[in-house]
């Protein structure tokens, strides 16, 4: 029960102590779980990070729960994981509680407005990172155009296009052993 | 069907399909707010900014905004667990079953065909996000809104260039509504 609380303890802390997820949270899972805790080496956390980053779902989380598994079973798992969220659920909930309350306020529309900008700028340099990180041989740039023609131009269901692109990964691994 | 299940059905379909983390959840959301009254495209920026100017991850703030928007607390509460059940269920059994799981050759082919598919699907997203955010509806059509426009090129260069792209997010939030205030966007 102890180390339940631990666990659910420590995923809280690196929960409300990261912002933004993915490779920022790093540092702050090595901290706490490798140098603090030595609950795992930092071997089997760089592991957990790439099983977390080829499977579905949010990173920070599959991370957590494979951490949690690892060290107290399926409770832990859970426990973990439940600790990763609650930072979030609480502070999202009492900043949208707060916003809905100001939205009506014209200061607070045009601050809105410029957000929004800001929003698509800050999504394009997302864009332009992922492309420069995913687009690295002319197999991965054909399925990236291939994609954006289906997505932008038919309405096929984004869950169709993710299953298709997974199923030309592995028929071109198959025909010429290309896909790497 | 009643609305809380929907919720649950959406955000275990963006949990088990979402690949990628955080923003590979952009374009589910994207649907949602075109298929159910829950929350608008202009609002699903709202939550962008939000979700990365908050602890936590981006993903799981962005499902609780929604669910909050949509069905209140419990919304969010309901929206997070949905979101996190699929990959909690998957991670388990790799745990379990699977050493080597990110060494097998399957896994890795499939994990090439998606990740440039996730790149081209965000940008498709966020093509969509700048037909809302910058451009305005007006009876003669749709018109470009300049200033904004404006914002967003100054602040993808900033974001480019070395001394400023280490920026947290936040920042460039907080000079946007700045520069929204001041010049009346």
């Amino acid at each position: 029960m102890k180390e339940l609380w631990e666990l659910y303890i420590s995923f809280f802390r690196i929960g409300i102590l990261t912002f933004g997820g993915g490779l920022a949270m790093l540092p702050m899972l090595k901290y706490e779980l490798v140098e603090k805790r030595s609950w795992i080496t930092e071997n089997t956390l760089l592991d957990c990070y790439a099983i977390g980053q080829c499977t579905p779902g949010i990173i920070a989380v599959n991370t957590a729960t494979f951490v949690g598994y690892k060290r107290k079973g399926i409770s832990g798992g859970i426990i973990a994981t439940l600790g990763m969220v609650s930072p979030s659920l609480l502070i999202i909930t009492v900043v949208a509680v707060f916003l809905q309350a100001l939205i009506g306020e014209p200061l607070v529309q045009h601050a809105l407005v410029g957000i929004r900008g800001g929003v698509c700028g800050l999504m394009l340099n997302t864009v332009y990172m992922l492309a420069k990180k995913s687009l690295v041989n002319p197999f991965c740039i054909a399925v990236c155009a291939g994609t954006f023609l289906l997505a932008f131009f038919t309405k096929l269901p984004t869950v169709l296009i993710i299953v298709l692109a997974g199923a030309v990964g592995v028929l071109c691994d198959r025909v010429i052993g290309g896909a790497k | 069907m009643n609305q809380a299940l929907l919720l649950i059905f959406e955000f275990f379909k963006t949990g088990l399909f979402a690949i990628g983390g955080g923003p590979a959840t952009i374009p589910f959301l994207m649907d949602m707010a075109e298929k159910y009254p829950w929350f608008t495209m202009q609002e699903l920026s709202d939550m962008i900014a939000i979700s990365e100017s908050t602890p936590g991850p981006i993903g799981i703030n962005m499902a609780t905004y929604a669910g909050f928007r949509s069905l209140g607390l419990f919304g969010g509460l309901v929206s997070t667990l949905s979101l996190v059940f699929p990959s909690v269920v998957i991670i388990i059994l790799i745990a379990k079953f699977l050493d080597g799981f990110q060494e097998n050759r399957i896994v890795k082919a499939v994990f090439a065909g998606i990740r440039p598919a996730v790149t081209a699907l965000i940008a498709v997203a966020v093509i969509q996000l700048i037909q809302v955010s910058l451009f305005t509806e007006e009876a003669g059509g749709s018109v470009f809104n300049y200033k904004s426009g404006a914002l967003c090129v100054i602040i993808f260069i900033l974001m480019q260039w070395k001394k400023t792209k280490k920026l947290h997010p936040v920042v460039w939030f907080l000079l946007a509504a700045a520069a929204g205030i001041l010049f009346q966007l």
